[in-house]
């Protein structure tokens, strides 16, 4: 081969650049050409928002240069539900429903949002039992909602059979659901004041049941992916962001701790009962791809631990306020008390009334901080409910974490990034 | 959260160092404090958000965790921003807010300062239809990029479709009817 | 290199083989009939009457191309990956192993929807969404059926407001499956129903098992729903068409 990368002996000066590529041994010619500026043109990609790896409709319009991503341009909007909307428009009690199903893997955070924003505009106060059962039942939407993400997310990087095993654990918390309030998802097992429902017998011992083999099968998934080499080379290192610039994008959650900064709500402010139970927050140093993988699998292990302790230290009492304006008389009442039977029914037709005021409620979501915005103007209806959804801020942070990285990566930071399109569009 | 003297203290602080940059026109920047359950709020000028939000993260509120807007109708000014500050290092949060009428609804965008404000802006324009001015892409982020009408103001009808009963179903099935 | 044919050709038989052992079974009808056995004497040739019919009867099946054809489409449903919100997670429930559709042969979700030929619709589908989805209905190739999963894509849901559209209103849907969300098991009774449609048997039975017959409703077929037709009307929906980005 000639220094200059000119034909190979056997080609004449006259023939076209292409001939001449074709004949030549070395790939000399083909890499002067990627020199040129005409391997700079942008490529732009619309990805979704019917997409098989993209966690729900997104959209992502991503400018390619090659395989690199340059640009991303996130658009969202696809499930747009008008939840707050419909939410002014229902009694108090009515909306919990509707709330429930905006960040639909964590529904029962979404409702505690919502009724402790309301049970802080009425003052009322909520039993101690009832605290304990939220969190235990937070807390295994916690575990729940990591479930998914790591089955979800293992599928998108090849890892195929996670999907099966995390959702065989998904099926037994979604027992556990079932056991207490009837339904598998969107339980509207919180209500204003309380929770709907004791727990039934027979539930305690199942849920011991289902600790006790927890945490060995969040070890079996991390001892199928934590030194896995097909994983530690699609994660480690990638697409890191640090802990300033997720601040100034109003990022929390596991992003923030992978990153390094410890911050979570449970511990910083405690809400519910948390300052009663002993639990680490699994915080990262790099906080690139990998970090925010193993920060969430240690968020499985120190959820076990607090549902073991809310369960073990359970205490008794009523499961719901004892404010019959606020709550509805237990149903035997109904028959021999007067006062019982008007409660009931200015409660279940007009529902109670609210003191007018404004209050922005912040908790600890499995995706960062979920806060719940309600404005009352003292009618039995809300007029204003906005949730602070942490995925619709974390997905400004997408872009800035991608820039630079190939399209395998972007996959794998979104999967990472945990987004969940409900919440995106509310 | 700053307890009530704390919110006074702040309130104090804003309206003697803004006023005074500004000069005697301007005014102060806070028109009101209130303090409820437990937190405390600061009513400001609109054309003022800009100097206020910089003064409170001086003072340590260096995250934004939320960013809505809020319809008053009836109330003139209708249309409310508000903004949810947090100071991590003394879990103390803090909530402005500002009041626009809606014949005129803008204000300056904060995104430069507060990246975290860019899509929660575009959120408030879509569904209020407050303008932020300085705002680097203000497109409507929920709704389609033509939808007409700004949905959740309190006079936008909540829409949907009519629940068909034996009373009106023969209505509603069918155009020729 | 001469090889030794070892048995009849195109069979590729490889071993030492006796070819008298091993025969392809280029039986005459007569034996197909009658049962017939490559050793010695066989009995089943004698068959006769009742017998010879019940035997016929036990080893030969007459259907309608139509028929096989159907059963074949319906045991093979190709369900394109559609998950919208929370729907979807129960969707990805039923792939799961506690309610697994693999046991029906369904498992293969194609993410492309030219492969694919069964649509379930799981989640709300909002204004912005619904061109698209009309889209990827449009891209399947025929024959395809659309499953609509949950309350909200089946009627608006518990949401009734200005942003989502009940799937019917731009797509012809073939099961609604109610719910919020359906349970595994629910969608895959749908599931189930579809493909008892697909092979011309709709069990609509239930009209027999509570006696219902009489209360059938006549949807009118003038000017209205009913029909074909129904999708030719302007839909609430604006398709738009080809090549438009809508939403960028």
């Amino acid at each position: 081969m000639s220094p200059t990368g000119q034909a190979t002996p056997g080609t004449s000066p006259s023939m076209s650049d292409y001939r001449r590529r074709e004949q030549s041994i070395t790939l000399s010619s083909v890499e002067e050409q990627l020199d040129q500026a005409s391997t700079e043109e942008l490529l732009t990609l619309n990805f979704g928002p019917h997409h098989p790896a993209t966690h729900g409709v997104l959209r992502l319009l991503v400018t390619l240069q090659g395989e690199i991503v340059r640009e991303i341009k996130p658009i969202i909007g696809y499930v747009h539900t008008g939840i707050e909307k419909t939410a002014e428009d229902k009694a108090y009690w009515k909306v919990i429903p509707v709330i429930e199903r905006m960040d639909y893997l964590s529904y029962y955070f979404n409702a505690y949002a919502y009724c402790g924003a309301v049970e802080t505009l009425l003052e009322v106060e909520v039993p101690k039992r009832a605290q304990y059962l939220r969190v235990i039942h937070m807390e295994l939407n916690r575990i729940m909602s990591h479930l998914v993400w790591l089955g979800t997310s293992a599928l998108d990087l090849g890892a195929i059979s996670m999907f099966w095993y995390c959702f065989r654990e998904r099926e037994k918390i979604l027992d556990l659901f079932e056991m207490s309030s009837g339904q598998r998802m969107h339980t509207r097992y919180f209500q204003v004041g309380g929770v709907i429902e004791d727990i039934p017998s027979g539930f305690a011992h199942k849920l011991n049941g289902l600790l006790e083999e927890m945490p060995s099968r969040i070890d079996q998934y991390g001892a199928l992916l934590n030194s896995n080499e097909i994983v530690l080379q699609r994660l480690r290192g990638i697409c890191p962001l640090d802990a300033q610039t997720l601040l100034s994008l109003g990022v929390t959650g596991p992003l923030l701790r992978a990153a390094g900064n410890p911050w979570d709500l449970r511990k910083a402010d405690p809400y519910c009962s948390y300052e009663d139970f002993d639990f680490k927050i699994p915080v990262g140093t790099v906080g690139d791809n990998y970090d925010r993988y193993a920060c969430r699998l240690a968020e499985m292990y120190e959820s076990v631990k607090i549902v073991q302790q809310a369960l073990d230290g359970l205490p008794e009492g009523p499961h719901i306020t004892e404010d019959r304006k606020v709550a509805l008389p237990p149903r035997h009442e109904l028959a021999t008390s007067m006062e019982a039977l008007i409660h009931h029914f200015k409660l279940v037709t007009e529902g109670f009334r609210v003191p007018p005021g404004e209050v922005y409620f912040p908790i600890e979501s499995p995706r960062g901080e979920l806060g719940c915005f309600v404005r009352s103007d003292g009618s039995s209806k809300p007029a204003r409910v906005h949730m602070r959804d942490p995925s619709f801020v974390n997905l400004q942070s997408f872009s800035h974490m991608a820039k630079g990285a190939y399209i395998a990566d972007l996959i794998a930071t979104l999967a990472m990034l945990d987004p969940i399109l409900g919440g995106i569009d509310r | 959260m700053p307890d009530a003297t704390g919110l006074e203290l702040i309130a104090q602080e804003l309206r003697r160092a803004e006023g005074a940059e500004e000069g005697a026109s301007a005014g102060s920047p806070v028109i009101e404090t209130l303090f409820f359950r437990g937190r405390g709020t600061l009513l400001v000028e609109p054309g003022r958000i800009r100097a206020v939000l910089a003064h409170l993260r001086s003072r340590g509120y260096a995250f934004m965790s939320s960013l809505h807007g809020v319809d008053h109708h009836p109330h003139e000014p209708r249309l409310g921003v508000v903004y949810e500050l947090l100071d991590m290092q003394r879990v103390d949060r803090i909530t402005v807010k500002l009041a626009l009428a809606s014949d005129a609804p803008e204000v300056d965008s904060v995104t430069d300062e507060w990246p975290t404000a860019d899509h929660q802006e575009r959120e408030v324009y879509d569904m209020f239809g407050v303008v932020f001015r300085g705002h680097p892409d203000l497109r409507r982020i929920l709704m389609p990029e033509d939808y007409e009408g700004h949905p959740q103001r309190r006079d936008f009808p909540i829409g949907g479709e009519p629940v068909i009963f034996t009373y009106n179903e023969r209505q509603s099935l069918g155009s020729a009817e | 290199m001469k090889r030794e044919l070892l048995g009849p050709p195109g069979t590729g038989l490889g071993g030492r083989v006796d070819p008298d052992v091993l025969r392809v079974r280029n039986l005459n009808a007569r034996q197909l009939l009658r049962g017939g056995d490559l050793e010695g004497p066989n009995p089943s040739a004698h068959l006769e009457g009742a017998d010879f019919e019940r035997h016929v009867e036990e080893s030969v099946m007459t259907t309608t191309l139509e028929k096989a054809v159907a059963w074949a489409r319906s045991n093979s449903f190709f369900p394109a990956t559609f998950g919208l919100a929370c729907c979807a997670i129960e969707m990805m429930s039923i792939v799961a192993a506690r309610v697994d559709v693999a046991r029906f042969g369904f498992e293969a979700f194609r993410a492309s929807p030219r492969q694919a030929d069964l649509l379930i619709l799981s989640g709300r589908v909002s204004i912005k969404m619904a061109p698209i989805v009309r889209r990827i209905y449009d891209q399947m190739l025929e024959p395809k059926w659309a499953i609509s999963m949950g309350a909200c894509c089946s009627s608006t849901g518990v949401f009734n407001n200005y942003a989502l559209v009940p799937a019917d209103k731009f797509m012809p849907i073939d099961v609604h499956v109610p719910g919020c969300p359906p349970r595994p098991e629910a969608l895959m009774h749908g599931v189930l129903k579809l493909r008892k449609m697909v092979q011309d048997d709709p069990d609509m039975g239930w009209r027999e098992r509570y006696d219902a017959r009489g209360t059938e409703e006549v949807i009118p077929t003038v000017g209205g729903l009913g029909g074909v037709d129904a999708f030719q009307e302007p839909a609430a929906v604006s398709v738009p068409p080809e090549g438009d980005t809508a939403g960028a």
